[in-house]
């Protein structure tokens, strides 16, 4: 007599090697995974972030905004000009700095400089911003991301290495601008 | 020879067995109603798909995937290579009119009721082959690896970054690194090269057997209903009693619709020539106006117009409700009348879409809500607006032009449009409220009060009430009338 839930030696074994093969493709995810997330994992508590020197303090005359450019401290060897970044120097006195990212806290276009009008103003989409970064008009909800800066030997020294987008560190690191002072 | 080459025939065909199921697929009966010049946008679609992967084949052979050297590698293609700026302009020129083709294809589909029961799942597997569509044509603008690409990147990093909680890993999952640099464009080519087209290939084989084992959807009649029930056994009739094989009484449309639409792509590529690459890719350039290609210029101006609170919503939920809507279309209405005769909302929502998505390209190619970043240094004051003024609006005149208003104002229509012309500012608003608006700023306007000396705002106020049409007075504040003419009233009382 056939017992009808036996199980058979032949069934036993189909579902022993489909087990194996769910064992081994689960051990190989493991690493696959690590490889897909490596981006993410290895800039985790800010370890793309560290400190690049703009140019010695002297360069950038009191009272006005500047580009300046850096290399972003994390670099792949096919990186090319794309590592090449910039971004906008106010010297408002003495020692006291802003630097702003070029990318526009709306969409991340580049925003530029117009002394004579006193704003910086994005060709997409018609962002405005203040001297002191904060919004003027436009689109955007928020004022132009900072780099948080530091004066090092006479040189201007900014903690950079991530896109500054709306979501990234560097925007939650110096937060909403306060509105229009200076 | 005949018999050689039958015999070869019959040697493969026992080892492949592959014969007989084409000659089953080619020779499938059709309703004749359906050998029409409207079903040939899903075989042109196929064609196109096919010309890409030749075209981008080809390119592949001198593209390098590398950010220091794509673009050198694009210009030595559009220059150095016999013909490879034509290889360049067919696949640019392709992706294009696949989209269009697709989406043409789509709105046929969606008014003959084609979604219906039983091809629900031909459905959803189009629409899925119409994302990974504009996956591809996204992704190809990356691998054009131009400051239109690098830029474009930045704004898929940006709208990537407003996902709560997981934006900024998502956006370094998408960039492979913390910036846009050489491991983006690898992944973007994995994309673009391995990924995606692999698994279209796979689902246009699937939507393709599907159309052939389900059967072409018949010409919809008004009036005749599709019911699950009955539907089956309804078009196995049809196709028995008025039905005729695919091939040849149907192909030779679309065959003809496919020759003419490479035929098109062919011919756009020879006159307009490949696409780009427009300036390197060096982040440090910034003097740059970013624009995406045709397809997501919409977008584009849909980001420009949303009101800021609104914004970050509609581009998390947007797409997941466009595309849940359109998932779940054929399980809303499976069943039911399928001409468009009977259909009036599906007629209108059709026209809505398109004549939005039309208005908002068309938006997006003047793009009025951009500065004019370059008219204050271009575009002199026209000398009419300078003639017998005093010197104090000559003086305002200069801070007009100095201050760079035209950035967003125009004059005779030269400057920006992102704020109202001012040709006949006088005649809107009295001195009071131009002073108000140039030093508060407001509506969209920027406040200028930082930014300008008191003289230069009475310069530039007295020149601005002098934009006005000749017959017509500027605005007067009515109120200030009363209250001069209340204190003359006074003075005069006391007098005697």
């Amino acid at each position: 007599m056939v017992n009808e839930t036996a199980v058979s030696r032949r069934g036993f074994f189909t579902k022993l090697g489909i087990l194996f093969n769910g064992v081994v493709g689960a051990a190989l995810a493991v690493p696959i995974v690590q490889y897909l997330f490596s981006s993410v994992s290895r800039g985790r508590d800010g370890a793309y972030r560290s400190w690049v020197p703009l140019g010695k303090v002297s360069e950038f005359p009191e009272g006005e905004t500047r580009l300046a450019t850096f290399q972003n401290p994390y670099t792949m060897p096919t990186d090319g000009k794309t590592v090449d970044t910039a971004c906008w120097v106010r010297r408002i006195a003495g020692d006291e700095f802003q630097v702003f990212a070029v990318n526009c806290a709306h969409l991340g276009c580049p925003v530029r400089w117009f002394p004579q009008s006193g704003l910086f103003m994005c060709p997409c989409h018609g962002g405005a911003y203040y001297r002191d970064g904060s919004r003027a008009s436009g689109p955007p909800e928020r004022g132009l991301f900072e780099y948080p800066h530091k004066i090092e030997n006479g040189l201007v020294t900014i903690q950079a290495g991530e896109l500054p987008t709306p979501g990234a560190a560097i925007a939650v690191l110096t937060g909403e601008k306060p509105p229009c002072e200076s | 020879m005949r018999i050689m080459i039958a015999k070869v025939g019959e040697w493969f065909d026992r080892r492949l067995q592959l014969a007989a199921p084409i000659r089953e697929a080619v020779e499938h009966r059709v309703p004749r109603n359906t050998a029409s010049w409207w079903y040939v946008f899903g075989s042109a679609a196929l064609t196109i798909f096919i010309l890409q992967i030749v075209t981008g084949i080809l390119l592949a052979l001198i593209y390098v995937p590398s950010a220091g050297q794509a673009w050198s590698s694009l210009q030595y293609l559009n220059h150095d290579v016999a013909l490879g700026w034509f290889i360049r302009g067919m696949h640019g020129w392709g992706s294009n009119f696949m989209v269009a083709i697709v989406l043409i294809h789509m709105m046929q589909v969606f008014l003959f009721g084609a979604y219906k029961f039983p091809r629900e799942l031909t459905w959803i597997i189009g629409v899925f082959l119409l994302l990974m569509t504009l996956g591809m044509a996204f992704s190809g603008q990356v691998l054009r690896f131009d400051q239109d690409a690098y830029w474009g990147l930045g704004i898929g990093a940006s709208i990537t970054s407003r996902f709560p909680v997981i934006g900024p890993w998502a956006v370094k999952l998408l960039l492979g690194g913390p910036i846009i640099a050489g491991a983006t464009l690898s992944r973007f080519f994995t994309l673009h090269v391995f990924v995606i087209p692999g698994l279209l290939i796979g689902f246009v084989g699937l939507h393709v057997l599907m159309v052939l084992k389900l059967g072409i959807n018949e010409w919809p009649m008004p009036g005749r209903v599709v019911r699950r029930a009955t539907y089956v056994r309804e078009y196995e009739a049809l196709t028995a009693k008025d039905g005729e094989p695919f091939f040849p009484y149907a192909i030779w449309k679309d065959l003809f619709f496919s020759a003419v639409v490479i035929s098109a792509v062919a011919a756009c590529a020879l006159y307009f020539g490949p696409f780009g690459p427009t300036g390197r890719p060096d982040p440090t350039i910034i003097q740059t106006a970013p624009r995406p290609d045709y397809f997501f210029l919409w977008l584009y101006a849909v980001l420009s117009l949303l009101p800021p609170s609104l914004e970050t919503p509609a581009l998390i939920i947007g797409p997941v409700v466009v595309i849940l809507g359109l998932l779940l279309l054929p399980f809303l209405s499976g069943e039911g009348e399928k001409s468009w005769k009977r259909r009036p909302i599906a007629v209108l929502t059709v026209l809505l879409i398109a004549i939005t998505l039309g208005t908002f390209t068309h938006l997006a190619v003047s793009a009025p809500w951009s500065p004019h970043m370059n008219s204050w240094s271009g575009d002199p004051i026209p000398e009419k607006f300078l003639r017998h003024t005093t010197a104090l609006e000559r003086q305002g005149a200069l801070v007009f032009q100095v201050k760079q208003c035209r950035n967003c104002h125009s004059l005779e229509s030269i400057g920006g449009e992102r704020g109202p012309a001012l040709d006949s500012v006088a005649v809107r608003l009295t001195q009071d409220q131009l002073i108000r608006q140039v030093i508060q700023g407001g509506g969209n306007m920027p406040a200028y009060g930082k930014n300008l000396s008191p003289a230069e705002t009475t310069a530039l106020v007295a020149f601005l009430e002098t934009l006005h049409p000749a017959g017509q007075a500027p605005a007067r504040d009515a109120s200030r009338d009363a209250v001069l003419r209340e204190s003359a009233e006074k003075t005069s009382g006391a007098q005697p």
